[in-house]
């Protein structure tokens, strides 16, 4: 009799890391939309990176000061980022100052995305190897970053801007900053 | 050719892990001598095909052979051999090489250096570390074969290679780690042979000792070094970010660390045994888990909408494989252990408990501060980040306890002691420490904090019972200097081991109480001063590399009118990928680092420039550099080398 009670206190371990299994298994499909960014608060990496039509213009971190704005991440790889686009469109045509950063990608395949599809970008960049990418830690394509007009980062967005969110939520954060 | 030569040799030595660890257990079910045996031989030719496949690979990374896909995504024939030759484990599939390389290293030295003992006990370890390796064997093979080939189109050259993993801090860092990690595994599989053989006494405990050392020192010289290279490299003045990552090298330090002391007890007094039994499981169970947060992308650096799944459930299953077998075989064997060892409340024994609880408390905060962000979406709480002010505060309140008790134990003797005979030296010690303090604060501290205070409090605290002791110690019976030659090994590493702690937590506390950062505008000619020190910024020169341009800024340092160094921070834009790249100027100092960093000259010619000052930061890599060492010489001590006499003496 101790000697069962003794087994089954001595199971605990197994069934904590039954749990934690569950979870990692989950967490594998899983599809993280909203993460947090370490570098909220902070204001955007330094960088030089080129415009993406032109090989011989380079833009650097003071393009994000002096308007709030969004910086979207995108990528011709990226399904949902063909999904996203439209949506970009329509808050480009309200006014709506939105940066992108095209992402591991080909300059060729890029601009004839944004020549077909329309572009709705004031500013266009080209980041071929991830760097600045590395240096917001993006996860992958899209995501967009919230700045405000003295080039600080307050928001990260993980996964496609629809409607839906940016009247939700999105909206009200986007108006609220300085 | 080679490359599948590289590739069938990987094959190769899958099968004999795959038989060191069948033929030795039949051999001991069987009764086959010849079979027990041959557990060392099988051990040692896996090894050696292992070897010839990671010689391979990494041959073709210097002769440039683009026709591998791994190669050609990481590497390319501009770069130094060096940095060819580190790129072999710069990616996925090559570090994953370089574990399983590195697992059939530490079996090969377990089959190699363990002549002492029982030829059946050792052909049960060699079994699992057996097992172990074959599970990464198929995992390498299956998901993640570095020798896949691009053919037919394969590229002329390769990709380019990040400037930031240029570095000779990461060329270093990975293996250390890796060998830290993969050490483990010696623990857990001498923990696994004792169960199976259901003989869990302290000659197990004292076998373990070690390799669970040697493991450990590597994984707080590899954690160590990876600070110090995001300190330099990165350029962000921080030395540590709680980030995946590193969390997943933490936790199981964290353990190994619970596991070296409660080894102690087994070993001397018997005692613990099934819980340090749960510790070396748990060591090598976070390394593992380690590997699958950070390979299956599940936390960090995951592309979240095309994900590919497959090489994050094979690691599960794998996962679930060892550990949950593993914890299984211990619910059911460590039920029959007994332990004999006898102990008052207030003994060693209690006070190496209060080490493990404490730890595990803090590896308790690590690994829900890493896991909750993916409970709490699980189960629909929406998503959440648990980031340094949740550590932080954690550990700013777990390390009181510990350092006080830290402090304390050594004088405490096994079995029991008595309360009022260590009245005077830890009186002695509070005085030492509180005076010293104060002292240290005095000069260094610009201002007084609480934290502050209680940090170095700490600090010196342990640092003062730690050399009060050993003065106790040495004096016992002979005169000081006699008696301090005459300390053994491994009261020595518990001391440096211990005093390394001590330096660590007063260099983390400086550094987070007194460090300032400023980002300023400086025009040439001018200049910024604080804390006593003038940074005059006097030119910038045009800066002409192999591949690079840039600028240097030229600074000049004073202290209170002294001159002191002059610093010169670079910007170079790499000049093939248009990439702009910090090299940030350190002067490097015991009490100070200085940190300057040039970032964008601006419109009116003034420069921005980013200046750190860095108190005692250099404290916090020194102090893990002590407890390494102090690892290392708890393994000369004696009874480690000459197993013999203590065996017949036992």
């Amino acid at each position: 009799m101790a000697n069962t009670r003794k087994m089954l206190t001595l199971s605990v371990p197994l069934l904590l890391f039954f749990v934690v299994c569950i979870f990692l298994f989950k967490g594998l499909y899983s599809d993280p939309r909203k993460l947090d960014s370490a570098l909220i608060g902070k204001a955007v990496p330094e960088f030089i990176l080129q415009d993406i039509y032109d090989e011989n213009k380079q833009h650097d971190a003071s393009i994000f000061k002096g308007k709030k704005m969004l910086l979207n991440v995108w990528a011709t790889w990226c399904p949902t980022c063909y999904a996203e686009h439209k949506f970009l469109n329509k808050l480009a045509a309200q006014d709506i100052y939105i940066v992108g950063m095209n992402y591991k990608d080909d300059r060729k395949k890029a601009i004839r995305w944004l020549t077909d599809l329309k572009d709705p970008y004031k500013i266009s960049l080209f980041d071929k190897d991830g760097m600045l990418g590395m240096d917001l830690g993006v996860y992958g394509a899209p995501e967009t970053y919230f700045i405000d007009s003295k080039g600080i980062i307050q928001y990260r967005h993980v996964g496609d801007l629809n409607a839906r969110l940016w009247n939700e939520e999105l909206k009200a954060l986007f108006n609220g900053m300085q | 050719m080679l490359a599948e030569i590289g590739q069938f040799t990987l094959a190769i030595a899958c099968m004999f892990a795959l038989l060191q660890t069948v033929y030795p257990l039949y051999g001991i079910y069987a009764r086959q001598q010849n079979a027990i045996e041959s557990a060392k031989m099988l051990t040692i030719l896996q090894f050696v095909f292992v070897s010839l496949s990671f010689v391979i690979l990494s041959y073709l990374f210097l002769a440039n052979d683009f026709t591998v896909t791994y190669i050609a995504t990481n590497s390319n024939s501009a770069l130094p051999w060096y940095y060819r030759l580190s790129a072999v484990w710069g990616a996925h599939e090559g570090s994953l090489l370089l574990w399983v390389l590195l697992l059939a290293l530490w079996s090969c030295a377990v089959a190699v250096m363990s002549k002492r003992l029982p030829v059946e006990s050792i052909a049960r370890v060699l079994a699992v570390l057996g097992l172990l390796s074959v599970g990464f064997y198929l995992f390498v093979l299956l998901t993640s074969n570095p020798f896949l080939r691009t053919l037919p189109y394969f590229p002329v050259d390769g990709r380019d290679l990040n400037p930031l993993l240029q570095d000779i801090g990461l060329i270093l860092h990975p293996p250390m780690l890796y060998m830290g990690y993969v050490g483990f595994s010696v623990a857990f599989a001498f923990a696994i042979a004792a169960l199976m053989e259901g003989r869990l006494d302290s000659a197990w405990a004292k076998w373990s000792r070690p390799w669970t050392m040697a493991a450990w020192v590597f994984l707080t010289i590899g954690i160590a070094l990876g600070s110090w290279w995001a300190y330099y490299e990165l350029g962000w003045g921080g030395w540590w970010f709680w980030d995946p990552v590193e969390n997943a090298s933490f936790m199981p330090w964290i353990a190994g660390t619970a596991l070296i002391h409660s080894l102690a007890v087994s070993e001397k007094r018997g005692v613990f045994k099934s819980w340090t039994v749960l510790l070396a499981i748990s060591a090598f169970s976070l390394s593992l888990l380690g590997t699958f947060l950070v390979r299956s992308g599940i936390l960090v650096s995951v592309h979240a909408f095309a994900s590919d799944p497959e090489r994050g459930l094979f690691i599960l299953a794998f996962l679930i494989l060892v550990i949950g077998g593993s914890l299984l075989l211990y619910a059911v064997q460590a039920s029959k252990v007994k332990s004999r060892g006898r102990y008052r409340l207030f003994s060693r024994e209690t006070m190496l408990l209060s080490n493990n609880i404490l730890l595990i408390a803090a590896l308790i905060v690590v690994l829900l501060g890493t896991l909750l962000p993916l409970v709490h979406k699980e189960i629909g709480l929406g998503s959440i980040s648990i980031g340094e002010p949740f550590f932080n505060s954690m550990f700013s309140i777990l390390v009181v306890p510990f350092a006080l008790f830290l402090g304390v134990a050594p004088f405490v003797r096994w079995k029991r002691q008595s309360i009022n005979e260590l009245f005077k030296p830890l009186l002695h010690s509070l005085i030492i420490a509180t005076v010293i303090t104060l002292l240290f604060l005095y000069s260094f501290a610009s201002h007084f904090t609480w934290l502050a205070l209680m940090g170095v409090f700490l600090g010196f605290w342990v640092l003062s019972c730690t050399c009060y002791e050993l003065y106790l110690r040495a004096t016992h019976r002979f005169s000081l200097l006699k008696g301090l030659t005459k300390l053994g090994y491994s009261h020595w590493a518990m001391s440096v081991g211990h005093a390394g702690f001590a330096v660590m937590i007063i260099g983390i506390t400086m550094t987070q109480n007194y460090s300032i950062e400023r980002d300023v505008k400086l025009h040439i000619g001018e200049s910024i001063r604080f804390e006593h020190y003038d940074f005059h910024f006097d030119a910038v020169e045009a800066l002409q590399g192999k591949n690079y341009t840039g600028s240097v800024g030229v600074f000049t340092i004073k202290k209170d009118g002294q001159y002191v160094t002059t610093m010169k921070p670079e910007k170079r834009i790499y000049t093939v990928q248009r990439m702009p790249m910090t090299e940030a100027a350190i002067d490097a100092g015991v009490t100070r680092d200085l940190y300057i960093a040039m970032g964008e000259m601006l419109p009116d010619g003034g420069w921005a420039v980013r200046i750190y000052y860095k108190p005692f930061i250099r404290w916090i890599w020194f102090g893990p550099l002590m407890m390494g060492f102090a690892g290392i010489l708890m393994m000369l001590d004696r009874r480690y080398r000459v197993k013999k006499v203590d065996e017949e003496e036992a």
